[in-house]
């Protein structure tokens, strides 16, 4: 319990152990430190970025989703609409052209009746003829009565 | 039995607390206690540069399992220190508060040291009849470490505020400016400035000095007999844990002192 010159000399090793800590333990390791501190700053600052962005994606992919699917419904409602219009137009064109067609079999068919009813009024004249020359064989001169005879066949085919 | 006189506890605990001495010159004070200087210088020199050795390879990465355990020391030192010191702490105050943490702790841990086992070592290896293996049980240790605060403390008050600013806070303050107490503003700050380094050093040297004691007694409770031996052991044990704790927290003391007395140097009132 007596002071003397080991306190001196503990001062001395006391100050050599001060000097050397702020000297060489001191600033390397603050330095880890901050430069770890720094990076751990900026990866948590990266993360909060990318979860924003993630977010901002996930929105921008559901605003495009609701898009695509609203667009999807207009077109199958236009093809929709188109396709009764396509079959409505040609049930129109189906139905003009079945009118047509019975147009043109009905002329047909008159015209077959009209060349029917010629040859048939032909015939008829030719069978009249012959029967009127055979009953008048003798009095009839084809020559003298040929007037008469071939304005009767004008009458029968009419 | 360390001694090859007759053992009587008081040549028991005299042989326990006696330093090894060198004589410089003549005169009382120029004595060094060389195991005192010895033991701390070693354990100064081999824990600042186990730190060292760490720190210079020290990366910002993930960190080795030893490199994380060092900053898990200077963390915690900064840690208390920047809720204490408000300044630019890196360029002196923490890494001597850290120094003093290390040093003191290292110091104080050799308390933990069975002395008689020790005692022996120093003895029969070394050839050392005397060897106080606690430097905080001398007082020119603490007393060493309490004044270089102590004048660090003056330094910064005279840095900080000039010469002419401690001048005047030590003649202004805590009472006012009135010429009438500057006598006994003076008289205040004085007994302040003694009681500092006194409680400072006594408290450290107190504690320790009294564990090595209760040591002391307790290894000669276990020389009575074979009960003294069991309870020797036993409360030797127990002392030993409770002591892990005195020795940590004397030093987390001592360094917060330190902390604090600096910056109050700091700070004007």
């Amino acid at each position: 319990m007596n002071i003397n010159f080991t306190l001196i000399s503990q001062a001395i090793a006391f100050a050599i152990f001060i000097w050397f800590t702020v000297k060489y333990v001191w600033p390397p390791l603050l330095r880890a430190i901050e430069e770890r501190q720094k990076t751990i700053a900026d990866g948590l600052a990266a993360g909060e970025r990318g979860r924003h962005e993630l977010e901002l994606a996930n929105q921008r992919s559901s605003d495009v989703l609701k898009d695509a699917k609203q667009r999807a419904t207009e077109i199958i409602l236009q093809a929709e609409k188109r396709a009764t219009e396509i079959v409505e137009e040609a049930k129109k064109i189906a139905k003009e052209e079945g009118d047509r067609i019975i147009v043109g079999a009905k002329a047909d068919i008159e015209h077959e009746v009209y060349s029917a009813k010629e040859a048939l009024r032909k015939h008829v004249a030719e069978l009249a003829v012959a029967g009127a020359a055979k009953i008048l064989r003798r009095e009839v001169d084809i020559r003298v009565h040929a007037d008469m005879l071939s304005s009767l066949e004008k009458d029968l085919r009419k | 039995m360390a001694s090859n006189t007759e053992l009587t506890p008081t040549s028991y605990i005299d042989h326990h607390l006696t330093n090894l001495t060198f004589q410089i010159k003549e005169g009382a004070f120029w004595v060094l206690h060389v195991d005192t200087l010895i033991t701390s210088v070693i354990l100064g020199v081999v824990s600042l540069g186990f730190m060292w050795l760490i720190v210079r390879k020290a990366t910002p990465g993930i960190p080795s399992k030893r490199q994380a355990f060092v900053e898990l020391a200077v963390e915690f030192i900064d840690n208390e220190v920047k809720n204490t010191f408000h300044g630019d702490r890196n360029a002196f105050v923490a890494p001597t508060a850290l120094t003093i943490f290390i040093w003191v702790l290292m110091m104080n841990a050799m308390d933990i040291l069975p002395i008689d086992i020790m005692a022996w070592i120093y003895e029969h290896v070394f050839g050392l009849h005397n060897w106080r293996t606690v430097p905080t049980t001398d007082v020119n240790t603490t007393f060493a470490l309490a004044l270089s605060v102590w004048f660090l403390m003056i330094f910064f008050n005279v840095k900080v505020k000039g010469l002419g600013g401690w001048l005047h806070e030590l003649f202004c303050t805590p009472f006012g400016k009135n010429p009438l107490l500057w006598i006994l503003n003076l008289l205040f700050n004085f007994i302040e400035y003694v009681s500092k380094p006194l409680s400072h050093s006594l408290r450290l040297f107190g504690n320790i000095y009294a564990g090595e004691i209760i040591f002391l007694l307790l290894g000669m409770w276990a020389a009575t007999g074979i009960s003294g031996t069991i309870f020797g052991t036993l409360l030797g044990a127990g002392w030993a844990i409770f002591h892990i704790l005195i020795v940590t927290l004397q030093a987390f003391i001592f360094m917060m002192l330190t902390v604090v007395y600096i910056s109050m140097a700091h700070e004007s009132h």
